[in-house]
């Protein structure tokens, strides 16, 4: 139904385009952003569930596009239990149809929650479970040394993965794995570390002269793009996994924050272009840079690309930063979501984490894009920034 | 454009009326019970017997709780004299710290003297290095102002070795937005914070 209201609006915007050239693009992309990323929430209704369990279920399904209400409200029924173990189901009440009935034993009771909440989501939109993932971050006093912490992505169960007492930055998962990249002055020098999580294991794979920083790992986890300045400028390289192989794929004034396209062939990044804040993309190899247009939001910065390679989010600066997410392919105008920065894309493509708040005491929260429905994260001791999303 | 207006005509009505359609599908379940599918329960029937999901016993994310240091990645990755080598001044050229404009690694014409004391200072002892640090106000994301930083020193390298200073003796290092000399969020605090400064580096052992 709604397809269709779709289809007849925009054939209406059409006709009326005829009549105006200049109507044409304010409306249809005012409908298109406004229709994507204005998405009512799904309501859904949580019966039975209570505690730490309901927290959880609340927290996961916001953040995925859904909102909690009453049975009479709701489109979705969900019926659980709690006895020890979490047992539950969902109906379509508009259907008159169970979608699920499962229960959950085994781990805790954190765990089995966002579970449920995994096969809730994923019964009704076919999306990637994000329940079981984790992210990093960095968390410092206020500003100066801190830590790389890891937690479960709504930031339960936080804990520090460095104790060198000295500034780090921008943790990167290794796809699959546990494991990060991330940026330690340890050595003095801005350099980027290696460290296998399961081992303890680690190791400095870029330490040159000058910046090394911005890791971000390639999803096939093969090859490391980054920031090094040892040839003048900070610049795009990229390396194997292990820092051999390195290669220059950027010559601009000055580039930051690289991240890889799902497919592994671009690169997109911050850089400057005629004296201007922009964001632009080359071949993972090396080759011509593209500007990534980002029209109507000034100085974007940190962009990453979402998992279904539709979407780059980054952050935009225009008074405030902001999280703004734009088509990869241009196809859509950028939208700005709320206030924030770093933002750092789900393996559902539709939830981001990102950090706001005053300076020096930033707190992560989850974005549901679509909806614009935003839940802070579990607190951990500091100002927390610059979260990763694993996946 | 007669056709156009034509189809409008029509096609607008009918958005209106899929749209009040479409809102009242959502409101009100529609009065005609839906065939029942086999598998289908309302809300109020017995639920059949859930199916159960083992969930493994999580492994927590850190297996190793004490970190052993780094081992230290291949020397030959860092060009140059290592800073650990050194012990670091910071003190002796303080008063030499310059200052950029927003946003900008520009080092302005009266920075000159600065510069010039700096490279006075070198001249004299040939066993001394220089780290240059680049620094920025908090306006700008973070990992922004770390190449913005780092693009302040390489200037100031640049600008020492016009003034006679072997490149080769300077090390840079940005510390981004990480290290603020003013806490406050006024212009007076950023123009301070915007600056890169010279730390004076002296052999830890008798050179080598």
């Amino acid at each position: 139904m709604k397809k269709n209201i779709l289809i007849v609006l925009t054939v209406a915007i059409a006709l009326f385009a005829d009549h105006d050239a200049s109507a044409q693009t304010t409306g249809e992309i005012g409908i298109t952003k406004e229709g994507l990323f204005a998405q009512k929430p799904i309501p859904i209704s949580v019966q039975g569930v209570s505690g730490e369990a309901a927290k959880v279920l609340n927290f996961d399904l916001t953040v995925q596009g859904f909102i909690l209400t009453t049975p009479d409200a709701a489109q979705y029924i969900v019926t659980g239990s709690i006895g020890g173990n979490i047992t539950g189901s969902l109906t379509d009440k508009f259907a008159h149809k169970m979608l699920l009935s499962r229960s959950y034993n085994g781990a805790s009771l954190r765990r089995q929650a966002h579970a449920f909440a995994d096969d809730i989501v994923g019964a009704i939109r076919n999306t990637k479970p994000i329940g079981g993932t984790k992210i990093a971050f960095k968390s410092q006093p206020s500003f100066g040394s801190g830590e790389i912490y890891v937690a479960d992505f709504d930031g339960y169960g936080a804990q520090p993965v460095t104790s060198d007492g000295s500034i780090v930055a921008k943790p990167a998962w290794v796809p699959g794995h546990m494991a990060l990249y991330y940026t330690s002055y340890a050595r003095s020098n801005p350099d980027i570390f290696y460290h296998s999580l399961s081992s303890g294991q680690r190791r400095v794979i870029a330490g040159y002269s000058g910046l090394n920083t911005g890791a971000a790992v390639s999803p096939d986890g093969s090859k490391v793009a980054m920031i090094l300045s040892k040839s003048g400028s900070p610049n795009v390289w990229v390396c194997n996994a292990d820092g051999s192989n390195l290669k220059r794929v950027t010559t601009g004034i000055e580039d930051s924050s690289p991240c890889w396209s799902p497919d592994g062939e671009w690169i997109c990044f911050a850089t400057k272009m005629n004296s201007r804040r922009v964001l632009a993309k080359v071949p993972a190899g090396g080759g011509e840079v593209q500007r990534v247009p980002t029209p109507g939001t000034a100085n974007p910065t940190e962009p990453d690309w979402s998992p279904d390679g539709k979407w780059i989010a980054y952050t935009c600066q225009m008074g405030e930063f902001s999280i703004c997410a734009v088509a990869a392919d241009g196809s859509a105008a950028p939208v700005v979501l709320v206030s924030g920065q770093n933002p750092s894309w789900s393996p559902n493509s539709r939830t981001l984490i990102y950090n706001h708040g005053p300076a020096g005491r930033q707190t992560m929260a989850a974005l549901d894009v679509f909806t614009r429905q935003s839940r802070d994260c579990q607190h951990a001791p500091g100002s927390n920034a610059q979260p990763a999303w694993g996946h | 454009m007669k056709l156009n207006r034509i189809v409008l005509s029509i096609a607008l009505p009918l958005a209106v009326i899929i749209a009040t359609s479409g809102c009242k599908t959502h409101s009100t379940p529609p009065k005609t019970p839906l065939p029942q599918h086999p598998a289908a329960t309302g809300p109020t029937t017995e639920p059949p017997l859930p199916d159960t999901k083992p969930l493994m016993p999580e492994a927590p994310p850190v297996s190793t709780p004490v970190i052993p240091p780094y081992t230290s990645g291949p020397i030959t990755t860092a060009s140059g004299w290592q800073l650990v080598d050194y012990n670091q001044d910071p003190a002796k050229l303080a008063a030499y710290t310059v200052h950029f404009k927003f946003d900008s690694a520009v080092v302005e014409d009266k920075e000159q003297a600065s510069l010039a004391s700096v490279s006075d200072a070198l001249k004299s002892d040939a066993n001394a290095k220089l780290l240059v640090e680049g620094h920025c106000d908090e306006r700008g994301t973070e990992e922004y102002n770390r190449s913005l930083g780092e693009r302040r020193a390489l200037a100031l390298r640049e600008a020492l070795a016009k003034v006679g200073v072997d490149p080769e003796r300077i090390r840079t290092v940005s510390y981004g937005k990480d290290k603020p000399v003013d806490p406050g969020h006024d212009e007076s605090a950023w123009s301070k914070n915007r600056r890169g400064e010279f730390i004076w580096c002296t052999p830890k052992s008798p050179t080598p």
